[in-house]
């Protein structure tokens, strides 16, 4: 199935993926011949088979709604690429 | 003493015939000398695996021991969160995480006084075949260096395989314990969906990923399955089942027992005259123990490969999503503003393999395509469960290759991802269905390489697979330490 350089590039965007051009043109073709191989599918008659999300089923497992203490803060804020205080420091995300 | 198994080095430490700190101290030395080749560890904890052998040896003396494991040093693939250690993924994007908090299995694991060596090498985010995706480079096998351990768990079937720990603790999402296990000659069991806890398990494909043990027999696969089974609240797709006496299971006898050949899984191109030579042997091994062999049809496998491609890719690209530079991990510099730095972040900490795959995952569940793909995929994944459905209601278990040839050679299968993703082809189906399979060794290919059996049985029935492959092991003794130049 043939997918354009255009296609790869929405995808990427929707992705947040910075490809570079090579890659573009890698994954067109990488993605096509992957998708060829992945149609195989539509020649089965799916059309009154229900669908499987998960193999094992169970219900829903409800637990009451308590707050409890994470002791963690102090390690999971040291790992953070920019840090202020007790905030995660990010780019501007208004775009000028 | 880097040969012995799980259970007897267990038992020498709660005999007091060796101390934690002698076994630690050697294993050490092991993985000092042959990791650089192997690159089975990505992180080796030398001062604090011999710390923790001195704790284990002061509370023996005092006559405390913490669980069965007390003393045992063993690895986990750097997919589970060990907190403060460094967990990577074997990605770029996580090379300076240290997680807050324990998963589950590591818990477990320490828990039931094993010492732990260090964090396993895998492919970057469990997707690969053969641990050439990992940013840590690939992890090798032991019985050719030349050749790959496979994967995803391939640092660790290699360290099992290379006497560089006891056992192992690793992940499949479409073989990834088993065709490992498999290539490097030692048993690896994947448990059905639900039983062991995924908490603090760095999430692939969540309605695929299950973790399970790599070791060098049978027993110790029941062992450390007893260990890390069972209910977390935290997971909410853990199953609040009772865990069953596994290390029973292996030594009952086979007799009576119905083992299914799946004619689909034999008709192939692919499979190697070999593997298929050293699979009927084992068929007649278990026939000879009183087993019944019965000739069964899974129709729809040739479809499992399309619909894990679709299915293991979407929920990856959605997992994937959190990894964005703003809260731990990787971050590039750029000038620009927060979507830019979340696209170059994610472009310089992804490799190409996990790049590709996002990319397929956000494909099929983009808009107007859902339905063709994902909606799709997930009815055809009904119909192999039901193709499982319909066998079980015949035999107790399913007998057939784990990997269709022995293992191949570093770089040879990278330059196509699809004759990669080929080599998954009979261990997919499995998890498809959420039932549980193990790979056990059954022969040596004239090169001199391993070769596994897969046995695949009923959900939560991981009792008939230990007691077959145990019967498998006992009747075709074979090495499961690769020499590695040593006499």
């Amino acid at each position: 199935m043939a997918i354009t350089r255009e296609e790869v590039l929405h995808v990427a965007r929707l992705a947040r993926l910075a490809l570079s051009d090579a890659e573009v043109d890698r994954l067109r073709d990488q993605l096509g011949g992957i998708l060829d191989y992945i149609r195989q599918i539509d020649t089965l008659d799916t059309g009154d088979v229900v669908p499987t999300s998960h193999a094992v089923e169970m219900g829903t497992p409800f637990r009451d709604d308590s707050v409890r203490p994470f002791g963690g803060k102090e390690a999971l804020l040291s790992n953070a690429p920019d840090r202020e205080g007790d905030f995660f420091r990010v780019p501007r995300i208004i775009e000028d | 003493m880097h040969e012995w198994t799980l259970l007897s080095a267990a038992r020498k430490v709660r005999e007091k015939e060796i101390s934690s700190r002698e076994l630690t101290r050697a294993i050490l030395d092991r993985i000092e000398r042959h990791n650089p080749r192997i690159n089975a560890y990505v992180t080796v904890l030398t001062e604090k695996a011999m710390k923790d052998a001195l704790a284990c040896d002061e509370a023996l003396q005092k006559g405390r021991t913490l669980g069965p494991l007390h003393g045992v040093p063993v690895g986990l693939k750097d997919i589970f969160c060990t907190r403060g250690i460094r967990t990577t993924c074997g990605s770029r994007i996580l090379h300076n995480f240290i997680p807050p908090y324990d998963a589950t299995v590591t818990g477990k694991v320490l828990s039931s006084g094993a010492v732990l060596l260090g964090k396993q090498n895998m492919d970057e985010f469990a997707m690969g075949s053969s641990t050439e995706t990992s940013h840590f480079g690939p992890a090798r096998n032991p019985w050719a260096l030349d050749r790959i351990p496979g994967g995803s768990s391939g640092g660790t079937a290699a360290a099992v395989a290379a006497g560089l720990c006891f056992a192992g603790v690793g992940t499949d999402t479409g073989g990834s314990i088993r065709q490992p296990a498999s290539v490097c000659g030692v048993v690896g069991l994947k448990p059905t969906y639900g039983r062991v806890s995924r908490y603090g398990m760095i999430a692939f494909a969540s309605s695929l990923d299950q973790g399970g043990p790599i070791t060098r027999s049978v027993p110790d696969a029941a062992m450390i399955l007893s260990v890390i089974a069972g209910h977390d609240r935290r997971d909410s797709t853990s199953v609040d089942l009772p865990v069953p006496d596994y290390l029973a299971a292996t030594r009952e006898s086979v007799k009576g027992l119905k083992v299914g050949l799946p004619r689909e899984y034999f008709e192939g191109e692919g499979l190697d005259p070999g593997v298929r030579a050293a699979v009927e042997k084992t068929l007649a091994v278990l026939t000879s123990q009183g087993a019944q062999a019965l000739e069964i049809s899974l129709p729809h496998t040739r479809y499992a490969l399309s619909a894990y491609y679709i299915i293991a890719p979407a929920e990856a690209s959605s997992n994937l999503a959190r990894y964005d530079g703003v809260r731990y991990g990787h971050r590039a510099r750029c000038e620009g503003g927060l979507i830019e730095m979340m696209s170059r972040t994610r472009a310089e900490g992804f490799g190409a393999e996990v790049k590709r795959r996002v990319m397929i995952g956000t494909y099929a569940l983009s808009a107007g395509y859902y339905e063709a793909y994902y909606g799709k995929a997930q009815k055809v994944r009904t119909l192999i469960r039901r193709d499982f459905e319909e066998a079980f209601s015949k035999v107790d278990v399913i007998l057939t290759p784990t990997s269709p040839t022995p293992a191949f050679r570093i770089g040879e299968r990278t330059g196509d991802p699809l004759t990669m993703y080929l080599s998954d082809i009979f261990t997919i189906p499995c998890n498809l269905a959420g039932i549980p399979g193990i790979s056990v060794p059954c022969g040596m290919s004239r090169e001199g390489l391993p070769i596994g059996a897969q046995l695949l049985g009923k959900h939560f029935r991981e009792e008939d697979l230990f007691m077959a492959a145990a019967a498998i092991e006992r009747e075709i003794p074979l090495p499961r330490v690769a020499p590695m130049g040593e006499a």
